[in-house]
């Protein structure tokens, strides 16, 4: 892209025009600023800028003051009249014409621990501090489907996140948040179907109808097989379930995102930038092809489809992968699965900045690196984002620190006035060079899995899952970086750089104790014991052999069992004895 | 000091397995031959994968938090099978667990930052200790 003459030349022509007492001119002044009045003036709707315009126009504005901190009035964004722009195929430059100016992203904590009380009362913590999300992070034994009292589940309950057994404690999780108002993110993979129809049943319990739940649901099963390695099923039993929730939305809950496409696990896991974007968006390929296999319209669940990146440490490649996210996305959408509605071929993501950039040493410093990650999201685009705490290389933060971290994006929206304009870096010889070279490096893995999966994305996904594909690659790519840490080639302030300081005394930490998991255990004794234990047979009757068809969605089987009061345990086992249990092959 | 055999471990329900990994190719490219038993073992299974491969020395990965419960219970495992395989933990551990972990047997702890070189050293330390022992 090159626009410098041009760009200077229209406001120049913009700045003369401004003292003529058009009405027209002062309204569209108001509104645009300088450079986009001699488009507004020329009555040009043809012109990429003109529809920018025109759709920029339609959309709300927040309250703000949009100028600098000087004073200078500040145009929503930037380039010539015939470049690209937001809300515009191939949407590299953003989904949304007006982006922040309508409004903010979500800044969406994600929070979890110990019982579903303790995790209610951090939520309402939340959104009193002004978090304008809900996202919520599970326990092991939840993640990997096991109740608490299960012999596996020892030491690990309520550790990671909260620990959910049943209906009940899914009741005490969101008693008293309105989820017809707040939207609400569950990070859960296996037993993604099972966690949600619980959702689903607690909601209509508190009066809340199922259609004006809004939220996602992770439910992002093939990376778990390739990075965060919380798997339950074989790959191609999983994948019937994720096809399940996908109709299921579809069909019954037109705010719910059904599945969030995860490449935050993977570049957790080791891999680069580029194999964190293709690998992603392959696996979103992988869940189109499933849908559409299972005679869905694309455009039916497509525009539910959402993504989860990574904000690493390395600033402009980060903001050039979110960049390029859009526009593979957008491309593969239009041409090559026939999307019509523009929502399909939009790339909508949340962001989280990235836990292992994180340090034990000198934990402080971490709020200068997520910062720094946060305002990348930021300047890339992202519709919501979850900030990290500085103490998080360690243990679940503190409240504090949760709260600094929280603080750290209202900093970015309200002080920096970055939200101002929209994809700012647009035009960057830089940025742009490089959104073009992880886009192309990009296209070199989907080539290699289309032929992997002779011209199937979904065939070539689970083969390269299989086969070890990714794993090896991500395995491959996190010991290439620690060699350079190790060589002294890559500093890392703390670990193998500016070490005075390492010695100073250790923050206060969260500290989980064991009386949590005896809590939890006692919670689920009593659920055991009050409910209607006939049901919860003729629930789990239904659902085996339900799942023996795999013609059958199984969501509303599962929801009739959650209201019975039905475990995690118990549904997932019984499911297992159908389905069968994955296990990786182990290599280094 | 190479040819030592190092079997590491993720116990318990943890599926973080990049520092697993990662520290295993560092033994490996250090000399020393290393055993991954792969995902989701108990302090059982791992115990009997040491004494069954006859490994010098077990390295445990935790990042789940669980380290406190699942680590003594390695040891106890071990003990219980009348072996003598010394027990290294890696992950996650807060500097406030450290004094408990040893007093319950684990021979040393690795926490977040350790570089390569400190790694292997320590990893060695333990190895010459326990046979002198």
């Amino acid at each position: 892209m090159s626009f410098p003459i041009g760009h200077r030349n229209l406001n120049r022509v913009a700045s003369l025009t401004s003292d003529c007492h058009n009405s027209r001119v002062t309204r569209a002044r108001r509104i645009f600023g300088r450079q986009s009045i001699l488009a507004f003036m020329s009555g040009d709707t043809s012109s990429p800028r003109a529809q920018w315009e025109a759709a920029f126009n339609a959309s709300p504005t927040r309250e703000a003051e949009f100028t600098t901190l000087s004073g200078i009035p500040i145009d929503p964004v930037y380039g010539p009249e015939d470049g690209d722009f937001p809300g515009q195929y191939p949407y590299t430059r953003g989904p949304y014409a007006s982006m922040y100016r309508s409004r903010l992203w979500t800044m969406r904590m994600f929070a979890g621990f110990g019982t579903a009380e303790d995790t209610n009362w951090r939520f309402k913590e939340i959104i009193k501090a002004g978090g304008t999300g809900l996202s919520t992070a599970f326990d092991m034994p939840t993640l990997l489907g096991l109740d608490s009292d299960d012999p596996m589940s020892l030491g690990e309950v309520g550790r990671c996140g909260v620990a959910v057994d049943s209906l009940s404690d899914m009741e005490d999780l969101y008693a008293g948040i309105d989820l017809g108002e707040v939207t609400t993110s569950m990070t859960i993979n296996s037993p993604a179907a099972v966690i949600f129809s619980m959702f689903i049943a607690q909601a209509e319990k508190a009066g809340v109808q199922r259609a004006r739940l809004g939220g996602t649901l992770q439910n992002d099963i093939l990376k778990e097989y390739q990075a965060q390695k919380e798997f339950v099923f074989p790959p191609r039993q999983s994948m019937r379930l994720v096809r399940d929730t996908i109709d299921f939305t579809a069909a019954e809950m037109p705010r719910w995102h059904s599945v969030s496409i995860s490449g935050y696990h993977i570049r957790e896991a080791g891999s680069t930038a580029v194999e964190e974007l293709a690998f992603t968006l392959a696996n979103g390929f992988a869940y189109v092809e499933l849908a559409l296999a299972a005679g869905l319209d694309v455009d039916a669940f497509a525009p539910r489809l959402s993504f989860f990146f990574n904000a690493h440490i390395d600033f402009f490649e980060e903001i050039a992968k979110y960049r390029a996210a859009r526009r593979i996305w957008a491309r593969w959408m239009k041409d090559r699965y026939g999307a019509k509605d523009p929502r399909s071929m939009q790339c909508r993501f949340h962001t989280q900045t990235a836990g292992v950039s994180l340090t034990a040493q000198q934990p402080e410093v971490n709020i200068a690196r997520t910062a720094i990650e946060a305002l990348a999201g930021v300047l890339g685009g992202t519709q919501s984002l979850h900030t990290n705490s500085m103490d998080e290389a360690l243990a679940l933060p503190t409240e504090k620190a949760a709260r600094i971290a929280l603080r750290t994006q209202q900093v970015i929206a309200h002080e920096t006035n970055v939200a101002h304009v929209a994809d700012p870096l647009g035009g960057s010889y830089y940025v742009e060079s490089l959104t073009d070279e992880v886009e192309r490096q990009a296209e070199e893995i989907f080539t290699y899995l289309e032929s992997l999966g002779n011209g199937s994305l979904l065939e070539g996904v689970i083969t390269g899952i299989e086969e070890n594909w990714f794993q090896g690659r991500i395995s491959d790519s996190a010991y290439d970086l620690e060699r350079r840490m190790n060589s002294g080639q890559r500093i890392t302030v703390g670990v193998n750089g500016f070490k005075d300081g390492n010695e100073e005394d250790q923050m206060q930490l969260l500290r989980i104790t064991n009386e949590d998991e005896q809590r939890q255990r006692k919670r689920l004794d009593s659920v055991r014991s009050d409910r209607n234990q006939d049901a919860v047979t003729a629930a789990l009757d239904k659902l085996r052999t339900e799942a023996e068809d795999p013609e059958v969605n199984l969501m509303p089987t599962l929801i009739e069992a959650s209201h019975a009061y039905a475990t995690v345990g118990e549904m997932m086992s019984t499911m297992a004895g159908v389905f069968g249990r994955h296990v990786e092959v182990p290599s280094i | 000091m190479s040819g030592e055999r190092i079997l590491v471990a993720k116990v318990g329900l943890d599926g973080h397995d990049r520092g697993v990994k990662v520290v295993a190719r560092i033994l490996r490219d250090a000399g020393y031959e290393v055993i991954y038993t792969g995902l989701f073992q108990t302090p059982e299974t791992v115990a009997a994968a040491a004494v069954d491969e006859d490994a010098d020395a077990i390295g445990l990965s935790m990042l789940s938090g669980a380290h406190m419960t699942l680590a003594p219970l390695v040891v106890e495992a071990v003990r219980a099978r009348g072996a003598d395989i010394p027990v290294i933990l890696g992950g996650t551990v807060p500097d406030h667990d450290l004094d408990e972990l040893r007093e319950k047997g684990v021979a040393a702890v690795l926490t977040p930052g350790t570089t390569a070189e400190d790694i292997v050293k320590e990893v060695q330390r333990v190895l010459d200790g326990s046979q002198v022992a």
